[in-house]
C-alpha cells in the first residue's frame, strides 16, 4: 500500500508538544536550572556547573538514604508481590463472597495516605495504641519511636497493609481472564496444582504482574507522607528514605541547589531501575 | 477402555430444579459401547456439553449415576477418570513448546522418557506438526494450537474414552476433512471409545457409527446414520438431519389413510386412534412430481440445482415443502401435485414417530 508521505503532518504534534512543554519540560527545567547554579536569593544566580552533582554523589548521607531506600522497596516487593498472587488465587471467583472480598480488599487503597501514617501511628503506640499496647503487654519489646527495628518493622507491615490490595487485585483481573477451559483442559490433562499455577496462571498473569511490580517500585522508591507521618524519618535517620531527605534538605535546609540535583538524580534513578525491571521481566516473560 | 453407562442421569443447573425447563439435561438412560464411535449431534443450547463435562467428570450430575465397566464413577474427579478432552476452543500452554504440550498428559502420568517421546512423534505425526515440535505454542495460529489440543487428547493411549466437544469449529474446511479423516483412522487403530460433540451433521454422520441426537435436553434417537434418515424417531431428527430436512404436515389419521390439504393420501399400514397433534412427515428424497389429482396440491416456488441433484422448493397448502429431484429425471413444467413413497412415509404424533407395530407407543 502506498502511504502518502508529508512532512508537513508533524506540525499537527505541535498543540500536544506545547501542552506538554508547559506542563513537563518547562518545569522540569527551572529544577535543571536550581542544579546548575547558586543562588542567595533576590533573584541572583551565579554559575555553579557540576558542582552540586558531585556534592549529592559523594554524600555519605545520600548514600545512606539511597541504601535504606533500596532495601525498603526490595523488602516490601518481596513480600506484596507473593503475598498479592496468594490473596489473588484464594479469591471467590464469583458471587456474593467475590463482590465483598472486592470491596474490602479496595479499602485501604481508599484511604489518603497521612491517615494510613496516622492510623499506624496511633496502632502502635504502647500508652494507647491497640498493637503497641498489647505486644508490650505480651512482653515483647517493641516501641517504633526509639527503636529502629520496630520503626522499620512498622513501617514495612504498613506498607504491606496499605498496598499489597493493589497487587492482589491486578493478579486477580489476570485470573479472571482466563477461560475456564484452560482449567478443565488441565484436570483432564492430569496436571497438579502447581502445574496449573506455572503453566496456566503464571504466564496469563505476566502482564499485570509487570505492571504491578513497576507501580509497586516506583511508590515505595518515591515513599513519603507515611513514614513521615509515623516516625518523621527517625529514630535518628533510620527511616529517613530519599523523599523525606530530599525535602529535608529542600525545604528544611533551604539548600536549593543540591536539593535540585539530587530531584534529577533521583528521577533518574527511577527511570532506570524501572527500564531494568521492565526489560527484564519481558524477556523472563518469553523465557517462561 | 471401557464401557460407559448412564443410569437415570439428569442435570440441572439450578439448585432446586422443579419444572421440566429447569432441567438442562433430562433423565436418561444410555450405554456408549466399549470402543464406539459415537456423535453426538444437536443444535446449540440442546444438553451435549453438559452431557459431555459429565462423562468427563468436569460436572457433577444432579441425579443418577455414571458407570465406567462396573465401577460407579460418579463421585470420582477427571483425574481419577482417566478420560480424554478436546474443546471447542483451543487451550494450549502458551509459555511450553508444542512437544512439551503434547507431552504434558503423559508427563503428568509419568510415564518413562523414551516412552512419551516415542508416543510425541507418533501424535506429532499424525496432526501434521512433526516440523513445529520445538516452536513455542504461543503465536501458533488458531488453527495449529487446536491441532495441539486435538494432539494432546490423543496422545494418551491408555484412556477410557476420548470426548471431543465441537472441536473442528475454529479449523478451516479443508483441514477439517483430514483431521476428521485422521480421527476415524486413529478410532480403526486403537478403538479407543470416542464421543464427538457437533452440531454439524456432516461432521456427525461422516465420523461416527452410532448418532446420538439430542433435542431440548434429551436424547431423541441413537441410530446408525442410516436409521436416523429413514426413520427419524422424533421430528427433530427428521427436520436436523438431511439437506434439506424432512417435510412434515400437519395430516388427520383414519386407519391407512391421511387426509392432508383436502387429499387422501393411502398409508403403508393401518394405525389405530392417535389422539393429539398428528403430522405426517416424508424426506424430499421421497417425493416425486406429478399432475393431475395424485398425491397432494402443489405450488412451486423456486428450484435450486445444487449439481448432481436439484431442489423444488414449494408449498401444500401454505406449508413448505421440499422435492429432490435426480438430475436425470426431467422436471414436469406443468406440475402442480406431489406425491410420496408410501413406504418412507412417517405418522408422528405430538412429535413422535408412531410405529403401528409397537403398540405400546401408538395406544
Amino acid at each position: 500500500m502506498d502511504k502518502p508521505v508529508n512532512n508537513r503532518a508533524w506540525f499537527l504534534v505541535l498543540p500536544v508538544l506545547a501542552l506538554v512543554a508547559f506542563s513537563a519540560i518547562l518545569p522540569l527545567m527551572t529544577v535543571v536550572n536550581y542544579s546548575l547554579q547558586d543562588t542567595f536569593g533576590n533573584n541572583q544566580f551565579f554559575w555553579a556547573g557540576l558542582e552540586w552533582f558531585e556534592e549529592v554523589i559523594h554524600s555519605d548521607r545520600i548514600r545512606a538514604a539511597l541504601g535504606r531506600q533500596i532495601i525498603f522497596s526490595a523488602t516490601i516487593l518481596a513480600i506484596e508481590i507473593p503475598l498479592g498472587i496468594f490473596i489473588a488465587l484464594n479469591m471467590p471467583k464469583k458471587g456474593v463472597w467475590a463482590s465483598f472480598c472486592l470491596v474490602v480488599m479496595a479499602l485501604p487503597l481508599l484511604i489518603p495516605w497521612n491517615v494510613v501514617g496516622t492510623i499506624w501511628q496511633v496502632f502502635g503506640r504502647v500508652d494507647i495504641g491497640l498493637l503497641g499496647y498489647t505486644l508490650t503487654k505480651l512482653g515483647v519489646s517493641y516501641n517504633y519511636v526509639n527503636d529502629p527495628v520496630a520503626a522499620w518493622i512498622t513501617i514495612i507491615v504498613m506498607d504491606v497493609w496499605h498496598w499489597t490490595s493493589l497487587v492482589a487485585l491486578l493478579c486477580y483481573a489476570g485470573l479472571q481472564s482466563i477461560p475456564d477451559a484452560y482449567y478443565q483442559a488441565a484436570r483432564i490433562d492430569q496436571a497438579s496444582r502447581w502445574k496449573v499455577f506455572r503453566y496456566i496462571e503464571l504466564p496469563k498473569m505476566q502482564g499485570v504482574l509487570l505492571i504491578a511490580v513497576l507501580l509497586r517500585f516506583m511508590d515505595s522508591f518515591m515513599i513519603y507522607t507515611e513514614p513521615f507521618v509515623l516516625t518523621g524519618g527517625g529514630p535518628g535517620n533510620a527511616t529517613t528514605f530519599l523523599s523525606i531527605d530530599l525535602v529535608k534538605m529542600a525545604v528544611g535546609q533551604f539548600d536549593l541547589g543540591p536539593a535540585a540535583a539530587f530531584s534529577l538524580i533521583y528521577f533518574l534513578v527511577i527511570l532506570l531501575i524501572s527500564f531494568v525491571f521492565y526489560t527484564v521481566m519481558t524477556k523472563e516473560g518469553e523465557a517462561l | 477402555m471401557t464401557r460407559i453407562t448412564l443410569e437415570n442421569l439428569a442435570h440441572s443447573y439450578l439448585p432446586n430444579p422443579s419444572k421440566d425447563d429447569d432441567w438442562a439435561l433430562k433423565p436418561m438412560d444410555m450405554v456408549w459401547q466399549d470402543g464406539g464411535a459415537y456423535a453426538l449431534l444437536g443444535s446449540s443450547g440442546c444438553g451435549k456439553s453438559t452431557l459431555l463435562n459429565i462423562i468427563s467428570g468436569l460436572l457433577v450430575p444432579s441425579q443418577g449415576r455414571i458407570l465406567f465397566g462396573e465401577r460407579d464413577v460418579t463421585a470420582l474427579p477427571t483425574l481419577e477418570r482417566n478420560i480424554a478432552q478436546v474443546f471447542q476452543f483451543p487451550v494450549v500452554y502458551d509459555t511450553m513448546s508444542v512437544r512439551d504440550n503434547l507431552a504434558f498428559p503423559l508427563k503428568n502420568r509419568g510415564l518413562p522418557a523414551d516412552q512419551i517421546a516415542a508416543r510425541v512423534a507418533e501424535v506429532a505425526e499424525m496432526i501434521g506438526m512433526s516440523a513445529t515440535l520445538d516452536r513455542r505454542a504461543r503465536g501458533l495460529t488458531a488453527d495449529a494450537k487446536q491441532k495441539i489440543s486435538l494432539g494432546r487428547g490423543m496422545v494418551r493411549q491408555d484412556v477410557n474414552a476420548i470426548l471431543f466437544d465441537e472441536p473442528l469449529t475454529v479449523i478451516d474446511p479443508h483441514m477439517k476433512w483430514e483431521l476428521r479423516t485422521q480421527l476415524k483412522d486413529l478410532h480403526r487403530r486403537f478403538g479407543h471409545t470416542m464421543i464427538y460433540v457437533t452440531h454439524d451433521q456432516t461432521e456427525a454422520l461422516t465420523f461416527a457409527d452410532q448418532v446420538v441426537v439430542m433435542y431440548d435436553g434429551r436424547v431423541v434417537q441413537a441410530g446408525t446414520p442410516q436409521a436416523l434418515f429413514e426413520a427419524p424417531e422424533h421430528t427433530f431428527v427428521g427436520y436436523f438431519i438431511g439437506s434439506p430436512g424432512m417435510n412434515l404436515l400437519e395430516a388427520r389419521i383414519e386407519g391407512a389413510t391421511a387426509h392432508v390439504a383436502g387429499a387422501r393420501i393411502t398409508l403403508a399400514q393401518g394405525y389405530g386412534p392417535l389422539d393429539g397433534r398428528t403430522q405426517i412427515g416424508i424426506r424430499p428424497e421421497f417425493l416425486r412430481l406429478g399432475t393431475g389429482d395424485e398425491g397432494l396440491p402443489f405450488t412451486i416456488r423456486r428450484i435450486e440445482d445444487v449439481g448432481h441433484h436439484r431442489i423444488v422448493r414449494g408449498q401444500v397448502d401454505g406449508t413448505e415443502v421440499n422435492v429432490v429431484v435426480p438430475e436425470s429425471q426431467p422436471l414436469p413444467a406443468d406440475a402442480d401435485r406431489v406425491v410420496p413413497d408410501p413406504a418412507h412415509l412417517h405418522v408422528y404424533r405430538d412429535d413422535w414417530r408412531v410405529d403401528p407395530a409397537r403398540r405400546e407407543r401408538a395406544a
